[in-house]
């Protein structure tokens, strides 16, 4: 009874955030897409013109090609880096929690900062080469990559180091016990009892790297020639570089929220199914 | 810990209706005579408008708000604004171009003081409908040069050329023919190059896709015999690039002779190379007369008023010896259709104010440092920094300046594009048909 009472109380300031700031622009935002506009108060409806033209496009396609390069690379790099530096740190060396403190903090940089002091790191080094980053669209990417690796390793490490800890050392010892070695522990053990932190970092990391638009902008802005532009990139150079375009930049953006929820759906779908109860 | 953690929660939220029920709307006389909100386009010259908008409500009453986009935002911004309930009441288009995206804001202006005020009416943003855009303010861009650092170099016994003043240069190959020879004479000079750095960073490519393209593409429609090229362009579905040879010539001098290495140009900005210029480690840099402030401003700064001057950018087109700078504008007030009609009297008032009564004028002249193109301003009242003055000097010569015509170029992707591929050919990743092919390619494809 008193639930019932105060839910009004509860609820409405997150369902008035959310209203504001998630159902309302995403319902108008589908609503632009089919329209032809300048500003958000003038559209012109146009049906799914917009659409055909998204795809009938190079960019698009070259982006969305690039994005899933860029996606699979991170997430396996970030993965297996955070996963083994979490396992370093919960054995109880000498200044885990300096380690654990000093990787985790490049996490608290904001992207567009992060992404300019990498391009100067970068281009420092290609200096002795004579070029800079724009020079190959691969200097892009695997710049991103880093700068990636570097932003969310600490994050997804933190994340491994709650799921290793809160495995019962029990069942480690009875492992122990029963003459399995370090890998089959590792195997049998570690790896299905943090399934669910598994399933966190996966789903972050896809995401995060699929709609990386700050780091993307600030280290190569699609240098050279759009090559390294990944898709938020490229949505918001259509929305806001060409005249008659914001329709299609709209289109591209809803289409892009259909892939991140998809893949999202799928992986959170599969990871799910492989999680343990202890 | 929970409880903290709920608390924690909340903070936002709190936050977040604070600052949604911050603002209450202005009640007061002044809103009754209608408020003028100014959308600003130039953030160099931002406080002083914040100065006139002071003084104009002690004068008048009237409330005027000024809001400055942030540097290459200003499109972005006015998206959001326009769409507001309180939307600027003044904003700004950059010509015949932007006036193609803005149309459906546009107030016709015809009736206006303001447009009758126009020494040359020819400049303002029409069509059949009316006037829709007013120019504010002139300006003129061409190579910038330290005349300390080229008498130096006239003064050096084994100079490879003839003459004896950066005045004698009036030709593409004359100035080609020095700038080549200062290079090997660098150290004498004390200069790390002769043309400060050419930006190719992304954002800062700028004066080379719309002011270097500008004269390629000038002769071209020139030369289909039209009186402005910037209406010829405008119309133009496809394009030649006649002279894309020429403006290589001279995008190569810039390039092979700079203060920086190839590879690494594409990490330059337009700061980097005004303060290039500004310490006297270049000769040259190609920028207009905004770039005053921005050269005054380096600290350490060596580079003194009188020694700046204009050349005009030499391409070695037939008949260039009589090519002056190039002078026009890319700023045009418009005013907002859609805002209440006594906001859109009260802001073409303040317009009107600002550039015919004496105290407007005089911040126009001295704070704002325009070029007004005017007729309520007098002779003597003009700006007095060095390039503005060389623009006067130039217009007075017997020389034909050259008109913006990159004002009607189709879009920022075109430019975007041509800029990427200009890159490319820098980094040596792809030849120069690439750059022409692009540039005919996206003018297409971006025209519609």
């Amino acid at each position: 009874m008193a639930l019932k009472k105060y839910f009004p109380i509860f609820v409405m300031p997150t369902l008035i955030a959310f209203l504001i700031a998630f159902a309302v622009p995403f319902v108008l935002g589908l609503y632009l897409s089919f329209t032809e506009f300048t500003t958000v108060v003038d559209a012109e409806w146009v049906g799914i013109e917009n659409y055909l033209k998204a795809f009938s496009n190079d960019d698009f396609l070259n982006a969305l090609w690039f994005t899933v390069k860029f996606t699979v690379v991170s997430v396996i790099t970030i993965n297996v880096i955070a996963f083994t530096l979490a396992l370093i740190l919960t054995k109880g060396l000498k200044g885990t929690n300096l380690f654990r403190t000093v990787f985790f903090m490049p996490n608290l940089i904001g992207g567009i900062v992060l992404g300019y002091i990498w391009q100067l790191i970068i281009n420092g080094v290609l200096n002795f080469a004579g070029v800079t980053i724009t020079y190959d669209p691969k200097y892009g990417f695997w710049g991103l990559v880093i700068l990636m690796n570097w932003q969310l390793i600490g994050y997804m490490m933190v994340i491994y180091i709650a799921g290793i800890q809160n495995i019962p050392s029990d069942l480690q010892d009875a492992s122990k016990v029963d003459g399995a070695n370090r890998l089959q522990t590792l195997r049998n053990v570690t790896i299905p009892l943090v399934m669910p932190s598994i399933t966190i970092c996966l789903f972050l990391t896809i995401t995060n790297s699929f709609k990386l638009f700050d780091q993307n902008l600030a280290l190569t802005a699609g240098a050279p020639s759009k090559q390294t532009a990944m898709l938020a990139l490229d949505i918001y150079n259509t929305f806001y570089s060409r005249i008659g375009w914001e329709g299609v930049g709209q289109a591209k953006a809803v289409i892009f929220f259909v892939i991140v929820a998809a893949i999202s759906f799928v992986q959170l779908a599969l990871t799910r199914k492989k999680e343990v109860e202890q | 810990m929970k409880k903290i953690f709920a608390v924690l929660l909340c903070i936002p939220f709190v936050f977040a209706f604070a600052a949604c029920s911050g603002k209450k709307p202005d009640t007061s006389d002044a809103a009754k005579a209608g408020t003028v909100y100014f959308l600003n386009f130039k953030p160099e010259i931002a406080d002083v408008y914040k100065e006139i908008a002071q003084k104009y409500k002690e004068e008048t009453g009237v409330e005027v708000k000024v809001v400055t986009a942030a540097s290459n935002t200003y499109e972005t911004t006015l998206k959001s604004e326009i769409a507001k309930k309180d939307a600027p009441t003044i904003f700004q288009i950059n010509g015949p171009v932007g006036f193609q995206s803005w149309s459906r804001y546009c107030l016709d202006l015809s009736d206006t003081k303001l447009y009758s005020y126009l020494t040359d009416k020819s400049l303002a943003v029409k069509n059949s409908d009316g006037v829709f855009g007013i120019p504010y303010v002139v300006e003129g861009y061409g190579i910038i040069y330290n005349n300390a650092i080229m008498k130096k170099y006239f003064a050096l016994k084994d100079k490879a050329v003839s003459i004896s003043s950066a005045d004698d240069i009036k030709s593409f190959e004359t100035l080609n023919a020095v700038v080549t020879d200062m290079t090997k004479h660098k150290k004498e000079l004390g200069i790390d190059g002769v043309f400060a750095s050419t930006s190719m960073g992304s954002g800062e490519q700028w004066r080379w896709t719309t002011h270097l393209a500008n004269v390629p593409i000038y002769y071209e429609m020139k030369e289909k015999g039209e009186d402005s090229t910037i209406l010829s362009t405008l119309n133009a579905k496809d394009i030649d690039f006649t002279y894309s040879e020429n403006f290589k010539k001279v995008f190569d001098m810039y390039v092979n002779n700079s203060v920086t290495d190839k590879g690494l140009l594409s990490g330059k900005t337009v700061d980097n190379s005004m303060a290039e210029f500004a310490l006297g480690k270049a000769a040259m840099v190609q920028n207009g007369n905004w770039a005053w402030s921005q050269i005054a401003d380096v600290s350490g700064n060596v580079v003194k008023a009188e020694d700046v001057r204009y050349l005009p950018i030499y391409m070695g087109i037939e008949g260039e010896e009589k090519q002056g700078i190039c002078i026009g504008t890319e700023n045009y007030l418009a005013i907002n259709k859609n805002a209440p009609e006594k906001d859109r009297q009260a802001s073409i008032a303040f317009l009107e104010w600002l550039f015919s009564s004496e105290t407007g004028k005089d911040y126009v002249v001295n704070k704002l440092k325009f070029i007004s193109p005017f007729n309520t301003f007098k002779d003597d009242e003009k700006p007095e920094d060095p390039l503005a003055k060389e623009i006067f000097r130039w217009m007075e010569k017997d020389v034909n300046n050259l008109e913006w015509t990159f004002n009607s170029f189709p879009s920022q992707q075109f430019k975007d594009d041509f800029g990427n591929a200009m890159l490319e050919y820098v980094q040596g990743s792809k030849d120069w048909q690439h750059v022409k092919n692009t540039f005919k390619n996206s003018w297409k494809s971006e025209r519609k």
